[in-house]
């Protein structure tokens, strides 16, 4: 990646589809920020990825998973009530919720789990934000027998109960993180500690776009098959491709899967949406790009809530799965070159647009993409009639059912 | 990458280092005189307060630490258990920052010239601070090394090398982990000492055998003439001994942080005699790592 991108983020090179390079960097930001011990794990990881990546074999085989037991291709749903109601632009959901365990989690656990296969590795240990990433992990190391541990904050643990509750009927073990803010940032220290414990016999399945190199852009492999699916179904519905895309971002997986292919078609919008708590000015929020600065975590350098002296900050989100106060390195830097804009969604507006949805459609999303949601409805409605507008329907919202019913309970 | 040098106490040359302290080397070669290994012992700044701390740091060479590790604080550390984790957290809620650490050492330095203090932790508040500010104000404190346990080989162009062109010793982790192939990678831009990592794991948890600890020892130095430290899960002035007979120094870290931890009083700060009590079981462990060749 040449230096010049930081210079002079108008300057764009011919793809932006190209990074990583080779030290893992998209920009200044990614790279390997781990300790020494898991470093030779982290490059055996890289070169068995390399070789998978080249290997017909490996797609062939996530192929026929993908379509046999994930449900690939989902649906792309034009969403004509939903469209209706805010009389702008035609708003299509990309169905990742009908995955099978309910989000588009899945498509990146089952790459990993069979390149820990193929390496040998026997046994799995993952953190989970919301549990959809665990349910996930838990589900693909049943299917494929294989020892699975899951770290969950203590607090996300209360709130998404269902999702636990599906983990260890699956047979994983979920063990609470109890440090910091016991969310999704603490539960990653923690599989990081298992890691570096356990380093030789056990594969670290990441959950988002996040992470050393190459997590980042391994994860994002997996997941472009959301937005390659995508660019197939809206040509075939509309017969052109999108004026705007648009995802709900924690970590960013689901909109970097979202996002990758269209990146360098130039002419579609392309907008992420971090969670804004309880509004960006209440300091409550999880809107890493929007209300944080680059820092260095969890082995990558992206943007990070924190304080002045360089201390993380606990993000604060209703949703468990955008609870992080970092974000993907590569979404850090299309937000630098200015590729991607980001914005941000309140608690309140997500839950609105979650009613919404569910009343409108009779589709329950998951409090995440209610995110994305509740900016599809706030532009929408000032967009022409033309304007095709693609959101990732990143997952499914059982699992947030029993929280939204108290919070209805608790209203008058 | 430059080549591997004896113990970085070298001038201005084509390895663009600059001429450190100095503090380490001596500090080696008088160990190697007197013919013992040392003791490194490991706070974290601030823990459970300023005050406290300074004067734990402050006691640490009269009760016999040869080297001064000083631990700074962050939110999230990866590498540490339940005791290092939980004395960030105290010294973070009682306000220390980095700037507060790098105060610490100037305060210890003006009773101090001898004892080298090296700063270990995490690369967010020093990228925070901004690199070149921190290592001209670490200069200034009288920092002599730095572990930063985030920073692997890979990326040496962060802090590495511009810490060893400001003239600040870079002492990196080797693990069991790091193979032979791997080793000259790890010891090419290390100076100081290399700091050796007995388990796979995090701080104060397990405990490497005598056994793999020699063998582990004796394959750095058939790849370095760097001193060869030892730490995690040593937690008991014999362990200390035994350690101390094999490399040139032991590190201590979570079992000096216990003792803090077992003298706070119930709201968590420190009670009376505390400082005493870390400083007296730091003697005994001194006292085992000294008498562990005579």
């Amino acid at each position: 990646m040449s230096s010049c991108l930081i210079e002079d983020p108008h300057h764009l090179p011919n793809t932006l589809r190209a990074g990583p390079d080779e030290d893992g960097r998209f920009g200044i930001f990614g790279g390997r920020f781990v300790s020494e011990t898991l470093m030779p794990n982290i490059l055996e990881l890289e070169a068995a990825y390399a070789l998978a990546r080249n290997d017909p074999a490996y797609h062939a085989e996530m192929g026929g998973y993908l379509k046999h037991y994930v449900g690939r291709p989902s649906p792309l749903y034009f969403a004509d009530r939903l469209t209706e109601h805010l009389g702008g632009a035609r708003i299509y959901l990309k169905r990742e919720d009908l995955n099978h365990t309910g989000s588009h989690k899945v498509n990146n656990v089952l790459g990993q789990i069979l390149l820990a296969r193929r390496m040998g590795k026997r046994r799995i240990i993952a953190e989970t934000g919301a549990g959809q990433h665990g349910v996930a992990t838990a589900t693909l190391c049943a299917r494929f027998g294989l020892e699975c541990v899951i770290y969950m904050g203590a607090v996300d643990i209360e709130r998404q109960k269902p999702n636990v509750d599906r983990m260890r009927l699956l047979g994983a073990t979920v063990v609470p993180a109890m440090s910091g803010s016991m969310t999704l940032k603490d539960a990653m220290n923690e599989a990081l500690r298992d890691w570096v414990t356990n380093v030789r016999e056990t594969f670290y399945c990441i959950g988002t776009v996040a992470g050393p190199h190459p997590y980042p852009m391994m994860v994002r492999d997996f997941q472009t098959v959301i937005g390659d699916e995508v660019r197939e179904q809206v040509r075939e519905a509309e017969g052109r491709l999108p004026d705007s895309v648009i995802a709900c971002l924690g970590g960013g997986s689901n909109a970097m899967g979202l996002f990758h292919p269209f990146l360098d078609d130039r002419e579609v919008l392309i907008y992420g949406v971090e969670a804004a708590g309880l509004g960006l000015e209440s300091g409550k929020h999880a809107a890493s790009l929007t209300g944080g600065r680059p820092g260095v975590l969890h082995g990558n350098r992206t943007y990070l809530l924190m304080d002045e002296d360089g201390q993380i900050q606990e993000g604060h989100s209703i949703s468990a799965g955008l609870d992080y106060p970092g974000i993907g390195p590569e979404h850090s830097w299309l937000h630098q070159i200015g590729r991607v804009k980001y914005i941000s969604a309140t608690d309140q507006e997500a839950l609105s647009a979650f009613h919404l949805l569910t009343r409108l459609e009779g589709i329950i999303p998951a409090l995440e993409p209610a995110h994305a949601l509740a900016k599809v409805v706030e532009m929408a409605p000032s967009l022409p009639a033309d304007h095709v507008m693609v959101m990732s329907l990143s997952g499914r919202g059982d699992k947030d059912v029993p929280q939204v019913a108290e919070m209805m309970a608790g209203q008058p | 990458m430059s080549a591997a040098i004896d113990t970085g106490n070298t001038g201005f040359g084509d390895t663009g280092r600059a001429a450190d302290s100095g503090r380490l080397a001596a500090k080696f070669e008088t160990l190697r005189r007197e013919g013992r290994g040392g003791l490194v012992t490991f706070v974290t700044a601030g823990d459970p307060d300023y005050a406290t701390s300074l004067r734990i740091v402050q006691g640490l060479p009269g009760a016999g630490a040869d080297v001064i590790e000083i631990g700074m604080p962050f939110t999230d550390p990866m590498a540490d258990g339940p005791s290092i984790q939980a004395a960030s957290l105290r010294a973070l809620r009682a306000g220390m920052t980095l700037r507060g650490t790098l105060k610490l050492v100037t305060e210890f330095r003006q009773t101090d010239a001898e004892t080298p203090i090296i700063l270990m932790g995490y690369y967010n508040p020093i990228y925070s601070y901004g690199v070149e500010r921190f290592l001209t104000d670490a200069r200034a404190a009288g920092v002599d090394g730095l572990i930063v346990v985030d920073l692997p080989p890979e990326e040496d162009g962060e802090l590495c090398l511009p810490a060893l062109a400001a003239g600040i010793n870079f002492i990196r982790l080797a693990t069991p982990t790091t193979d032979d192939k791997r080793l000259p990678t790890v010891l090419a831009n290390t100076s100081g000492f290399v700091y050796y990592v007995s388990i796979t794991g995090i701080t104060g948890a397990a405990t490497a055998t005598e056994e793999a600890i020699t063998e582990a020892v004796g394959r750095l130095r058939r790849h370095t003439d760097l001193p060869v430290a030892v730490g995690f899960g040593i937690t008991t002035p014999a362990a200390a001994a035994s350690v101390a007979r094999l490399a040139d120094a032991a590190v201590v870290g979570s079992a000096i942080v216990n003792r803090i931890t077992a003298n706070l009083d119930e709201t968590g700060l420190a009670a009376p005699g505390l400082v005493d009590d870390v400083l007296a079981f730091v003697r005994t462990l001194s006292e085992g790592v000294r008498a562990a060749r005579g």
